[in-house]
């Protein structure tokens, strides 16, 4: 048995079908990922059409530069994986090796600016729910000036959406390792690069659920 | 002959070749085992539930008790037990041999799907054992969720979890469907049945997210108390309801589909005809799935939604009856001047004509908007409620159960003891549910232990209670009797053959008696539609003779 052989599954007919039956396995599943997230959307959309004035004013706490710095960080690495992609159909897999560790930096600077961002507010006693009791000055604003009804509703879905978009983010470190790993091991080529499609298309969706989040709680 | 020596059952051996196996058929009777044993949990809590009832003041239980009961037992019956049973235990087994394949398209996915299923199941059940008991009914509306005891905290994340099995069974078919089709399985030759589970596929990853983010926002306002949905925080408890309306509204569909999509082969294959209007029963399913997003508000009409969302969602309710009705009427002229063969199966999908429409159209009564208003909350919407999800789905799995049991075990079950069954399992369901219409038109609430304020009013709440209450064992008897000689005939029923109800899909006519391991030892090449009885010569002749 050649090598090609082992990555066709034996209840598949071919390589085509296999392959087309994980791409719409993975679109469905990017389905359901929207779907997920459509729900937060949904409760920030109701609150903030309550409270409009709350939102505009608690949105000033959050630092639209570190945003948009992660927003450049997040659409380089969609072109990293994206490049990575065209490389591994070409067979030229050092480049996919180097592509997918740059990609895999990018994650991390996203997650180490959230850090910094997360630390930064609970710092100053911006906490998701009960625990919200902004204090002290930073930059001239003082924080105290922000203990108003329905600015906790703010944070806590500031929190739950960065927060489990963060926890994709790691979900996708987690995946680039390893198949950093398997690139470098030889398990992929352009006949066979699946889970290299299937990530980049993942990934792709953590980007764009970003692009939407960044604008919304920090811009606006 | 080699098919019957070697099988998908004895292919291999031990507990471990089981809990590994990626075999959908194996992975079907898994799920059967499994929500085998929730129907008993759940069968059990309904019976107290039904007995605290059926003499006025308090009897077996206690307020609280009941309360932990009715919510057990309607997160045990929801969530573990309609929802995945059939897409689980039927899916699996038939849906791959229904269109040629060899398996379905992640395999994989498909243990790991069983295994999230258990690990929601495990942690609702050792939530409620060992955190506290949870008094918030099925549906944990805020406040009553937030405010409960910390159970509520291991019941959300085991309905998160059990909800990813669905929606990862789900995907697999849509794939499956799409992609693994035997050569000529054209789509207006995919069985009903599979039809059907796609299009219950649709909305289980279409709804089932959003009670995924819904149990994680309830988790944190549990946890965090972020204030989305707790008033007391300044959360607003009326869009939790939305949330969890929007996917179980459509979960309701999850139930009834597949249910629905067994009808239409049983129908078929026993009165020995083409099912009529097939292609209308097929997107009749397409057409439920995608209406049933469109009307979760008519779970709200008096939860304070606006008066016009009230009258868009009543408008849009009405509709579901036009897909639906489409199904029915064609299911009574596939019967008309076929030839109807009254086996135990075919009885169940006469019950379910019957009950469902009851279930059904009830459903459109509720769905009034000025009717609701006097029904909602009372027991006219339990009695509803149980027509469709006990009279629809479950009396569509157990028809199906049998139908295919020949073909998963080998064996058959006593007919006789299979029609004695149903005819309890159908007297006692009636009593049991019918009389609660009438106990809803007059008032009586439902969630309450206790009636006996009532009966100075309505002094027939008591007779009608206890003849529900009777009713449910009866039901109880015939249910234990199905499992009683389902077991039986596991060990001691005669063995089958490859075909014992004439049926024209492939899992019967080009599989043994059990089907092996890999299902078909060539692709079929599909030459005719599911139910080309008129091509008997075809069907059962040559073709059979090669195959024995």
């Amino acid at each position: 048995m050649n090598s090609a052989d082992t990555t066709l599954k034996h209840y598949f007919v071919s390589h085509g079908q296999q392959f087309d039956a994980a791409k719409l396995g993975m679109w469905l599943f990017l389905v359901t990922e929207v779907l997920l997230f459509s729900g937060m959307f949904v409760a920030y959309a109701v609150y903030r059409s309550w409270h409009p004035d709350v939102f505009l004013h608690a949105s000033e706490l959050l630092d639209w530069r570190l945003g948009a710095l992660n927003t450049v960080v997040l659409l380089a690495s969609s072109f990293t994986v994206a490049l990575s992609i065209h490389f591994v159909q070409k067979g030229e897999n050092e480049k996919v090796v180097v592509l997918l560790i740059m990609t895999l930096a990018c994650a991390t600077l996203f997650m180490l600016v959230k850090w910094i961002e997360y630390s930064g507010k609970f710092s100053h006693g911006v906490f998701p729910g009960a625990g919200y009791d902004p204090m002290g000055i930073i930059d001239g604003k003082d924080y105290s000036k922000y203990n108003i009804p329905f600015a906790p509703q703010f944070f806590s879905i500031y929190f739950v959406m960065t927060g489990i978009h963060g926890v994709h983010v790691l979900i996708g470190m987690g995946l680039f390792g390893w198949l950093t790993t398997r690139v470098a091991r030889g398990h992929f080529s352009p006949q066979y690069y699946t889970p290299i499609e299937l990530t980049g298309l993942y990934w792709h969706l953590v980007d764009i659920i970003w692009i939407f989040l960044f604008p919304l709680l920090y811009l606006i | 002959m080699s098919d019957e020596s070697h099988n998908y059952l004895n292919a291999s051996e031990g507990i471990w070749s089981w809990l590994s196996t990626t075999d959908h058929k194996r992975i079907g009777i898994m799920y059967a085992i499994a929500c085998g044993l929730f129907f008993l949990l759940g069968g059990i809590l309904a019976t107290f539930v039904r007995t605290e009832l059926g003499a006025p003041g308090e009897t077996i239980l206690g307020q609280d008790e009941y309360n932990q009961l009715f919510t057990l037992h309607g997160v045990v019956m929801v969530f573990l037990v309609i929802i995945p049973a059939i897409p689980g235990i039927l899916g699996n087994f038939v849906l791959p041999l229904q269109i040629g394949a060899k398996d379905v398209a992640f395999p994989r996915l498909n243990l790991a799907s069983w295994y999230l299923f258990m690990a929601g199941a495990i942690m609702a059940v050792c939530g409620w054992l060992f955190v506290g008991k949870v008094d918030t009914g099925w549906t944990f509306y805020t406040p009553y969720s937030s405010g409960a005891s910390n159970a509520v905290l291991w019941l959300t994340s085991a309905v998160f979890i059990a909800g990813f099995a669905s929606i990862f069974t789900g995907l697999n078919f849509i794939v499956t469907v799409h992609k693994m089709r035997a050569p000529g399985m054209t789509w207006n030759r995919l069985p009903l049945f599979t039809w059907a589970i796609y299009a219950t596929g649709i909305v289980q990853v279409l709804a089932t997210p959003v009670i995924g983010i819904t149990m994680v926002l309830l988790f944190l306002e549990k946890l965090l108390q972020i204030g989305i949905f707790d008033p007391a925080l300044g959360g607003d408890p009326v869009l939790f309801q939305h949330f969890f309306w929007f996917y179980s509204h459509p979960a309701v569909y999850i139930m009834i589909l597949p249910a629905m999509g067994i009808i239409s082969d049983l129908m078929g294959t026993f009165s020995r005809q083409h099912v009529s209007g097939y292609t209308f029963i097929a997107l009749s399913s397409v057409a439920i799935a995608f209406l049933g997003f469109l009307v979760w508000g008519h779970h709200m009409f008096v939860a304070g939604q606006s008066a016009l969302s009230s009258i868009i969602f009543s408008m849009l309710t009405f509709l579901i009856g036009i897909p639906t009705g489409i199904k029915v009427f064609n299911w009574v002229a596939t019967m008309y001047r076929g030839s109807v063969w009254l086996r135990t199966p075919m009885i169940y999908a006469l019950m379910f004509l019957f009950l469902f429409t009851i279930g059904g159209l009830t459903g459109i009564m509720v769905g009034v908007l000025a009717v609701d208003v006097h029904l909602h909350d009372t027991y006219f919407v339990v009695a509803h409620f149980h027509y469709v999800m006990m009279g629809g789905a479950l009396i569509g799995l157990i028809g199906g159960l049998h139908y295919w049991w020949p073909k998963m075990t080998g064996r058959m079950y006593n007919e006789t003891a299979g029609i004695i069954a149903a005819s309890l399992v159908f007297i006692g369901f009636n009593l049991t549910f019918f009389t609660q219409f009438f106990l809803g038109t007059k008032g009586m609430p439902r969630r309450y232990h206790d009636y006996s304020e009532f009966l100075e009013i309505y002094p027939e709440f008591a007779a009608l209670n206890m003849a529900s209450t009777i009713g449910s064992y009866i039901l109880g008897v015939g249910l234990v009797m199905i499992l009683i000689y389902a077991l039986y005939s596991l060990f001691r029923g005669p063995k089958a053959t490859a075909n014992p109800w004439g049926a024209c899909t492939l899992e019967w006519t080009h599989t043994g008696p059990i089907p092996d391991e890999h299902n078909f030892h060539d692709t079929p090449l599909v030459t005719r539609g599911p139910y080309d009885f008129h091509h008997a010569d075809d069907v059962f002749g040559p073709k059979n003779e090669h195959k024995q």
